[in-house]
């Protein structure tokens, strides 16, 4: 069943990268601090660099996960689906896009809602824009970039990524439809 | 703290207010997703900052730059892009990620194209989304977004 894959793939991983970063970290900290002895001069530096970036860190990051957990109330995956099936040309490209913008998740918690969608009859573009909006032009994920690689670098990259999906989308309905399909949905 | 980090900050509880003001529940259910998000993200964020010191503090600019500077220009777009194809890191910690490269000598052209596949690609997502959405559309998908990614990072370049 959907919903089962669904809760499989939006949990197991958890737990298990969980793990892994908490293994990695319990190794990393003693190298760091192991090669901070033993070169002094650069150890400090080490000690500088991180505390500058887990200042902007905190600065940042408890504004990005509230912004999370209230999109997350707010908009859930019900009023995302309804509002992806509607419109169509452009509209319906930009309103996808939009959609994938505001909910939040990891990519793979929109698989599922993508496949869905494919099952109710929306356009192939469409769902390839809700997707890769997910993925790369998410609202709090914009405000990570805005602190840390600042607003021209943002912007610029925003703009143009939204431009380059809405193209991308329709060339990959293109080549969708001509391709063989060696395997169906279900 | 940074201007732009006030400006969010500023925006982020003007939205909890008027969050606050619809609902008090549904807030304190967001707060609460939240809370346990962050939680989830501690160690990663951790790791990532101690990574990036030692990256930083050990690893010479001049190697950086050679990989990824603007002079080994599309090679380096290219080891960026693979490069965040391959890698699994949550998304808000890439630009953090992308900020130290910079840092060290990557040019805007890596930089943008290692966050955009970072962000679009994933190889060890491809089995889960082959099992919803199919091979044919998986492999469309993943192999556009990685010439679209190269593509915006030519692009971020010439811009910037």
């Amino acid at each position: 069943m959907k919903t089962d894959l669904l809760n499989e793939a939006s949990q197991a991983p958890w737990y298990k990268k969980l793990r892994r970063d908490w293994i990695m970290l319990a190794l990393i900290i003693p190298i760091a601090v192991t090669v901070s002895l033993i070169f002094p001069d650069r150890g400090e530096r080490v000690a500088d660099i991180s505390w500058s970036f887990f200042l902007e860190m905190v600065y940042i990051l408890p504004a990005v996960l509230i912004l999370m957990g209230l999109f997350a109330v707010w908009v859930s995956k019900d009023v995302v689906v309804r509002y992806l099936g509607a419109g169509s040309g452009v509209k319906g490209l930009v309103l996808s896009m939009v959609m994938g913008a505001l909910p939040t998740g990891p990519l793979y918690v929109a698989f599922p809602m993508g496949a869905m969608l494919i099952k109710k009859g929306a356009r192939i573009a469409n769902v390839m824009a809700f997707l890769s909006a997910w993925a790369c032009i998410k609202i709090p994920q914009e405000l990570m970039e805005l602190q840390f690689l600042g607003w021209r670098f943002a912007v610029t990259r925003l703009l143009l990524t939204a431009f380059a999906i809405g193209v991308m989308c329709l060339f990959a309905e293109f080549i969708y439809k001509r391709l063989p399909q060696k395997e169906t949905l279900d | 703290m940074s201007p732009t980090a006030i400006v969010i900050n500023s925006l982020v509880g003007l939205a909890l207010a008027f969050s606050l003001l619809k609902s008090r529940k549904k807030t304190f259910m967001g707060l609460k997703i939240a809370w346990k998000a962050a939680g989830k993200m501690l160690p990663a964020v951790l790791l990532v900052i101690v990574a990036i010191g030692l990256f930083l503090g050990f690893v010479s600019p001049s190697y950086i730059s050679r990989i990824l500077g603007s002079s080994s220009g599309l090679l380096g777009v290219a080891v960026a892009a693979v490069l965040g194809s391959v890698l699994f890191i949550p998304a808000i910690l890439a630009f953090p990620m992308g900020a130290s490269l910079m840092q060290s000598g990557a040019s805007i052209m890596s930089v943008a194209a290692f966050i955009t596949t970072l962000t679009m690609v994933g190889f060890i997502f491809i089995p889960v989304e082959i099992k919803e959405l199919g091979t044919r559309f998986t492999l469309i998908r993943n192999g556009l977004s990685f010439v679209v990614a190269i593509i915006i990072a030519i692009l971020m370049g010439m811009i910037l």
